[in-house]
């Protein structure tokens, strides 16, 4: 059954979701992946304010193709997560309720996504044309200088996603490939 | 044979078409192997991802946008004429010209960063690109050149085998490479073997390995038995499409060789997610 959420996601939704959920999300994301992240971190490290705020939100791990003619974003799939694990449990300690990326976590980013009551979305990677479809509108938050790697908020309907890693650490990383393994 | 002049922008031209080409149109090979792997998925969320993979490569192709956001670093594997005589320019400056435009003009992302530890800053063009040359007779270029995404990229792996550890020791490191890289690399993947030369030799054969179409043979039987075996075993650990569980992690398995060293056996493995792209033309 696929699970719709309207955004701001509420710590009711989130108590719901449970690893392997297929979801399909409405309302608006932040995007960021590796040079973004590091500046926020070094930004928290340095107990500075952030040029956004991440209470409540969700952010996506991507770098976006750029803007065919006609288009509102280009194609705009996932990337691997773990890169950001690093910086991570901070956010999530600051109130970011949510990330979507693809592929494993570390375990300090589960503890993070248990102890705060977050949750760890999976979007399919390598689907960027057709994940690009469900997201209507972009707007570049900071970084610009950053090209693709600029901070975005996305207004998205019907994103679709997995719930990988649910608030109890539920991880479909580990417990789904052991069911068809044969070696 | 005669000299043959070939102009710069021709081979700009030729280039710029082979990434965009190679970003928009998965391959026959791929696509008809990601059919076959929805038809005999049995995860029911792994068939469900491989039929959104195989819907977003129709798309791509359709409206001529890039199947996949990490449009790659861009590398070229050209056999250059001995015959041929560059006018108006520069071989390696016509490439990287052809890579700009085609980045430029064809809506793909621009990955490369000028310094890798220190600046990090976008060259905002996605040159330089990786060009492997070769120089063999006659008088054209053949160029194959791809987009190579990082997600699989940063799985792979190489590795100075001796010769004691033979056939076993070989297929031992390209399972625990795969195993290693799990999730991450966008699976179905592409595995890009190459086995023999020196350490870098070894790379650059497992780059061109995931060139090659992966509905061909190594020409050697001995070496197309272990693309086959190896294949299987992949198919064995579960991961599955997207990693979400299944029985195809990969769809590909393909190895080039070469002679090496008496005291050596070096096992290059390159990953490629089923976003494996290539295009190849001859000028």
């Amino acid at each position: 059954m696929t699970k719709k959420i309207t955004l701001p996601i509420t710590d009711e939704d989130i108590k719901n979701l449970k690893a392997g959920d297929s979801v399909l999300l409405t309302g608006t994301i932040l995007t960021g992946r590796d040079a973004a992240h590091k500046r926020l971190f070094e930004l928290i490290e340095q107990g500075k304010e952030l040029p956004i705020d991440v209470k409540g939100e969700l952010i996506y791990y991507v770098g976006p193709a750029p803007a065919k003619e006609g288009y509102a974003v280009g194609p705009a799939g996932p990337t691997s997560s773990y890169r950001m694990d690093k910086y991570a449990p901070a956010l999530l300690d600051l109130g970011l309720k949510g990330m979507i990326g693809k592929g494993a976590r570390n375990k300090e980013v589960i503890d993070a996504i248990v102890k705060n009551k977050c949750v760890y979305f999976a979007a399919i990677g390598g689907a960027a044309a057709l994940i690009a479809k469900s997201i209507k509108s972009e707007e570049i938050l900071c970084y610009e200088d950053l090209g693709t790697e600029a901070v975005r908020r996305y207004t998205v309907e019907d994103f679709p996603c997995i719930v990988a890693i649910d608030s109890e650490g539920n991880n479909v990383y580990e417990t789904e490939p052991l069911k068809y393994r044969r070696s | 044979m005669e000299i043959r002049r070939i102009k710069a922008d021709d081979v700009t031209a030729a280039v710029k078409k082979l990434f965009m080409d190679c970003n928009y149109f998965i391959g026959k090979d791929i696509m008809n192997a990601l059919e076959k792997a929805c038809e005999n998925e049995q995860s029911p969320v792994g068939k469900s991802v491989l039929s959104q993979i195989i819907e977003n490569d129709k798309i791509a192709a359709k409206e001529e946008i890039p199947l996949c956001q990490d449009t790659g670093m861009s590398v070229l594997f050209v056999e250059y004429g001995d015959k041929v005589v560059i006018e108006d320019g520069n071989f390696d400056e016509a490439v990287n010209e052809g890579v700009r435009q085609a980045y430029e003009e064809g809506c793909l992302r621009k990955s490369v960063v000028a310094d890798p530890v220190f600046d990090r800053v976008n060259t905002r063009d996605n040159t330089p690109a990786i060009i492997h040359t070769k120089i063999v007779s006659g008088n054209t270029i053949k160029i194959t050149a791809g987009g190579k995404g990082f997600g699989s990229e940063n799985m792979s792996a190489i590795k100075m085998l001796t010769p004691s550890y033979g056939v076993e020791g070989v297929k031992q490191f390209i399972l625990d490479t795969v195993f290693k890289a799990g999730p991450n690399p966008c699976p179905p993947i592409v595995v890009g073997v190459g086995i023999g030369g020196t350490f870098e030799r070894a790379a650059q054969l497992a780059k061109k390995a995931t060139f090659r179409p992966i509905d061909t043979k190594n020409e050697d039987e001995r070496y197309a038995a272990l693309e086959d075996e190896l294949l299987t075993e992949i198919n064995k650990m579960g991961f599955g499409p997207a990693g979400l569980g299944g029985n195809t992690t990969a769809i590909g398995v393909n190895i080039e060789t070469s002679p090496t060293h008496i005291a050596g056996m070096p096992v290059a493995v390159n990953i490629c997610c089923h976003a494996a792209r290539h295009a190849c033309t001859t000028i």
